[in-house]
């Protein structure tokens, strides 16, 4: 379908800001009488505080508060906590100082005396499991989302074999099976069984999370850095401790959140906390430093894997155990979707998943750029590439004979899909690459150094419904899109935004994005994370632009008579079918629809929506033509974001070092909605996956408790200089079912795909050694050619 | 209690000129610190593990910059930087091995500001004792990275003493190679120091990576005649290609005369305290025409005193693998 804005490139209205710095962040503002807040944290992984005393703090000049954990909201465990007197990893938080200056805070810190009771500690799910091992809280060693709080402890047998390497799989906190494993295997012609690690790592986010907050007239307006904007409100509203109306929030730019800063966080309160108790505004600059431990981090996995091929590639069975590094607190799950990632992008014909999410003394943990599937991927592909040796098959041909179409089944209760290429997506990056000639590269050595090839493929849902979609037009003719989704930094909240223009044939210059502020009158959106936006913003902004496109054929049909029917709507008027003659512009049906009050002003609102919503349009009725509407639009399965990487490497067996010498990534996200949006996804997604693949992890002392990386020189994230200066990639572009432009989201998968496409690519050039673990760091290179063992213990996590 | 990345105040002397450098040096001792780029100074003021009471900035003293002709070669003032010292011609022309090796230090906008001076006087990044740990080197009296299970790869496999840390400079085992002399001047007067014995390790002195005594200053670093127009080599291998420090990096400089050797000189860095020179090498290899067997056979050589700690035993072979480049490809 030919469209006028969608597919098209433009210019996202925050950009320009971006580049000339004008863009204001969290830390950029200021309050008359603004104080500074430095935190307390705790220098030990675990302890308990047995007495503060801040005396000496508080009798400094120009020290105003001190706030400790028994004045802030305190949660149910697992939960994350605001301030704590139990903290569970070194970094945490214990208390906050409020001075005139930050210098002063931080001298104030110093003052402070925290008399603090070491308790047990540990840095490795698996020691945590062990008999008689220690457990990161004093209630507990296991618990997640939708997973209690508990204690387990695993069989000693279980861990006989874990020395040379067998994950020991007591029994699991969770599973599923669908399919018949045992005849799935029987009917294998191959099976391969590896245990492998997947590092933790943090986000790093460019900005940290700062945070300034003040109170006027009983609200309590806060200025934060989050990749969402509704979503926010009634979580932060709570860790404040009041009602979502009385929160105004600010987040008009995000400098980067990879999942980190998709919900409110706990520490996003304290400004308000420290306002309310002192009366002035106060702002909490978060450090680098501390971003490395409050920042959350992605889980690490200490998983098995049996996987059963048939000779033409097919893959019958999967058994899947993956014990997951939760960190201290309530974590995220990433290790269920370890096991639907595998069902989707393998569609194996009986597989059993296991999981248990471990509580260690690191950093909480919260999702990253496809939490669970990219680790997976890393985890499986290069073992596909080692089935597919064994079975003499083609890589891409045994990934296409496995890969998901339209008939597609998904996770555990086996349910259906709204779209997947991934078929597409292989053939259109092998063309792209090149992939039957490259091939021949393979292993191909010139002196010390040796070509890889790599392809790999990933998935991530992309997409949710039931989120409410407002756009207004206002008597001066301008289409306002109210977005309460958030910016990210992907410019999709603009891209979304067009398809409300899109629907009503407006020019993209008379349209206004209203975002950025609660008190701009924003609906009830879900956050920007999960790969949704693409998929979720345009369908509740399709709803609500075809809602204030009835509304207008209405006015056209009260103007001129007849019914709603007989008009249509073209140039931003409303014209006759019949002869296609103007009855009225749209903003003559603007200041129409602000007389006629009702539901054409927002007067009056749709019941189902949320009420948030409701009081977003409470606030805009009689300024003009509302649009206002539920996205109650059929989705039947799972929206599934998919991609395919390929990737070539030149390998120096002497150094360990290598060099990225092509990279194509094709993208499975439906109809393309901004191309040149896309194409720098799916670049940036390469680039944070080759640091996942190769460079990024958290590395603890085991007998200290204490981060090894707490700068970005320790946490090595790539540079440029360690990426291609050019990448290829392409789309399948073929429409989503489930969405009314066949728009799905992207954001997540490309990262996966590549870090896995170049792990398959350094195993190629080593000719077929896998390491069975991320990333795969220069020392291990060298030590897998010069054929010495590797310096980590088996199964290690956090480790060097 | 955890307080990082906040710095505390400090009184900050600008001289204009070397002499009231000096004596500011020697009124403040042990209390001063001597700022030039800033890129190693800032961290440990923002980390409040170093907190000296006058910080005295050296980068107001023009005596201390650029890049001059000598009798003998060239003198480069302690405070060029690294970008100049990458940029400049008759570094490139005659000593390539120093143009090469800053070019791999950090960034370019670090290299920017980073000075030569505060490149081979930088302290270690042994990351127990960033992190500020009481450590020996901290004035403590145990090593947290010389431990059973301690994270060490990044650490030394020669002349451990208490300390496992290593140099982390790449500019050093070029200036070791270049037989380069360290002019250091206090209030008592000046010496000059050859680069090989400018770096010092713990068992002459845990507390310092360098003969710099705190009233001490570089001032200059001369590279002789001697080994102009060299064949060189400069290897770094570290994890990422731009801001970060070498796993191990390698330098060679082979005067050659009638097809064989007539002199060489090699050192690695990232292997022990200090720039660790291989005479082993340049003995083995002086006299010898460079072929693929004696390459290999000298990377072979430098590894038999190696004491590897747990995590960096990677350091064996790839030290070997970049001395064996160091004679193999020098040019």
């Amino acid at each position: 379908m030919a469209y006028k804005l969608i597919g098209k490139d433009f210019l996202p209205p925050d950009v320009v800001a971006k580049v000339t710095g004008e863009a204001r962040y969290a830390e950029d503002f200021r309050a008359e009488g603004m104080l500074f807040c430095k935190l307390l944290r705790s220098p030990m992984p675990h302890g308990r505080v047995r007495n503060i005393d801040a005396s000496e703090a508080l009798a400094m000049d120009g020290v105003v508060a001190v706030l400790t954990a028994d004045e802030v909201p305190s949660f149910p465990p697992p939960q994350n906590p605001i301030l704590t007197n139990e903290p569970l990893y070194a970094g945490e938080p214990i208390l906050a100082v409020a001075a005139t200056s930050e210098t002063l805070a931080a001298d104030a810190i110093e003052k402070i005396k925290v008399d603090l009771e070491p308790l047990p500690f540990t840095v490795d799910p698996l020691d945590s499991l062990y008999p008689g091992g220690p457990n990161a809280r004093l209630t507990g060693n296991v618990a997640n989302v939708r997973l209690d709080l508990q204690t387990v402890k695993w069989d000693a047998a279980a861990f006989v074999e874990a020395d040379r390497g067998k994950l020991p799989m007591g029994p699991p906190a969770e599973e599923w099976q669908f399919g018949d494993l045992d005849a799935g295997f029987a009917a294998a012609k191959v099976v391969i069984e590896e245990n492998f690690v997947t590092a933790g790592l943090s986000h790093h986010s460019m900005e940290p999370r700062s945070c300034m907050a003040y109170w006027q007239n009983g609200k309590c307006f806060v200025h934060g850095s989050s990749q969402s904007q509704s979503y926010v409100v009634p979580g932060l509203a709570n860790y404040i401790g009041i009602e979502p109306k009385d929160l105004v929030y600010i987040a008009e730019f995000c400098g980067g959140g990879f999942g980190s800063k998709g919900s409110a966080y706990p520490v996003m309160s304290i400004p308000a906390h420290l306002a309310k108790k002192t009366g002035r505004p106060v702002m909490m600059r978060i450090t680098r430093e501390e971003e490395y431990s409050l920042g959350l981090a992605r889980p690490a996995f200490q998983g098995w894997v049996r996987m059963g091929f048939k000779a033409d590639g097919r893959i019958s069975a999967v058994d899947l155990y993956v014990v997951h590094d939760n960190g201290p607190n309530m974590g995220f799950w990433d290790f269920r979707n370890a096991g639907s990632a595998v069902s989707i992008v393998f569609q194996p014909e009986a597989m059993r998943w296991r999981g248990i999410s471990v509580l260690t003394n690191t950093p909480p943990r919260g999702p990253q750029r496809g939490p669970g599937e990219n680790q997976i991927a890393m985890a499986i592909e290069p073992l596909i590439d080692k089935a597919a040796h064994e079975l003499g098959l083609d890589r891409v041909a045994i990934r296409r004979v496995n890969a998901p179409d339209n008939d597609a089944k998904y996770g555990a209760k086996q349910g259906p899909v709204t779209s997947a290429y991934l078929k597409e997506a292989l053939d259109r990056g092998a063309e792209r690459f090149n992939w039957e000639e490259r091939k021949k590269l393979s292993r191909r050595r010139t002196g010390n150094k040796v070509i890889g090839i790599g392809v790999a493929s990933a998935y991530h849902s992309a997409g949710f419904s039931g989120f409410d979609g407002l756009v207004r037009i206002t008597p001066d003719g301008k289409l306002h899109v109210h977005s309460g989704v958030g910016n990210l930094g992907t410019y999709s909240y603009g891209a979304t935004s067009r398809v409300a223009a899109e629907v009503l044939g407006y020019d993209w210059s008379n349209v206004v994005i209203v975002r950025g502020d609660s008190s701009k009158h924003l609906p009830w959106n879900i956050g920007q994370f999960g790969s949704n936006t693409s998929f979720t913003m345009s369908r509740t902004n399709y709803v609500a632009a075809m809602d204030a496109k009835q509304k207008l054929l209405e006015i056209g049909a009260l103007e001129a008579g007849g019914a709603a029917d007989d008009y249509d709507i073209q140039n931003e008027a409303v014209v006759r079918k019949s002869d296609r003659s103007t009855v009225m512009s749209f903003a003559d049906a603007a200041a129409r629809a602000a007389k006629l009050g009702g539901k054409f002003s927002g007067a009056e609102v749709p019941d189902n929506i949320n009420p948030l919503t409701k009081a977003a349009v409470a606030g805009l009725a009689g300024s003009g033509l509302i649009g206002v509407a539920k996205d109650t639009l059929p989705k039947d399965g799972v929206t599934p974001a998919l991609s395919v990487g390929y990737i070539q490497v030149e390998l120096d067996l002497e150094t360990g070092k290598f060099v990225i010498q092509d990279y194509v990534g094709v993208a499975d996200c439906g109809t393309v909605v901004h191309p040149q949006s896309l194409a720098n996804q799916i670049r940036g997604g390469a680039v944070m996956g080759f640091g996942l693949a190769v460079s990024e992890r958290l590395v603890y002392d085991p007998k200290l408790g204490l981060p090894a990386n707490v700068g970005l020189y320790q946490a090595k994230p790539p540079s440029y200089l360690d990426v291609p200066a050019e990448m290829a990639w392409d789309a399948v572009g073929k429409p989503d079912l489930a969405n009314p432009l066949g728009i799905k989201g992207i954001g997540e998968p490309i990262q996966g795909c590549a870090a896995a496409a170049l792990l398959c690519a350094i195993s190629d050039a080593l000719g077929g050694h896998y390491f069975n673990r991320t990333p795969v760091v220069t020392d291990m290179i060298v030590n897998a050619v010069a054929g010495r063992p590797q310096s980590y213990r088996p199964l290690q996590v956090n480790v060097q | 209690m955890m307080i990082k990345d906040m710095m505390p105040g400090f009184e900050l002397y600008q001289p204009a000129r070397i002499e009231e450098a000096l004596d500011l040096l020697d009124r403040f001792g042990k209390d001063a610190w001597k700022l030039a780029g800033g890129n190693d100074s800032l961290a440990w003021f923002k980390d409040r593990v170093i907190r000296p009471k006058a910080v005295v900035d050296l980068t107001g003293i023009s005596a201390l910059k650029g890049i001059r002709e000598t009798a003998d070669g060239i003198e480069i003032g302690a405070l060029t930087t690294l970008s100049e010292i990458e940029n400049s011609s008759p570094i490139r022309e005659r000593y390539r091995v120093l143009a090469d090796a800053a070019r791999k230090v950090a960034s370019p906008q670090i290299r920017n500001s980073g000075t030569i001076g505060g490149n081979v006087a930088q302290d270690t990044r042994c990351w127990y004792y960033r992190y500020g740990l009481p450590c020996y080197r901290a004035g403590g009296n145990t090593c947290y990275a010389d431990t059973p299970e301690a994270m060490n790869r990044e650490h030394a496999l020669f002349e451990s003493d208490r300390c496992v840390a290593v140099t982390p400079s790449d500019t050093a085992p070029a200036l070791v190679v270049l037989d380069a002399k360290m002019v250091v001047r206090s209030k008592r007067g000046e010496r000059v120091v050859d680069a090989e014995d400018f770096f010092v390790g713990p068992a002459v002195d845990i507390t310092r990576m360098t003969v710099l005594k705190p009233e001490d200053l570089l001032v200059a670093i001369r590279l002789p005649a001697a080994w102009a127009g060299a064949k060189f080599y400069f290897e770094k291998v570290a994890d990422r290609e731009s801001w970060d420090f070498a796993l191990v990096n390698v330098a060679s400089a082979l005067v050659m005369s009638g097809g064989v050797v007539e002199r060489a000189r090699v050192a690695c860095g990232g292997v022990q305290c200090t720039p660790r020179r291989l005479k082993v090498v340049e003995d083995l290899v002086a006299g010898k025409a460079v072929d693929d067997t004696l390459a290999k056979l000298a990377g072979q050589t430098v590894t038999r005193r190696a004491r590897p700690l747990n995590y960096n035993h990677f350091k064996v072979p790839l030290m070997q693998n970049l001395v064996t480049r160091a004679v193999r490809d020098a040019a």
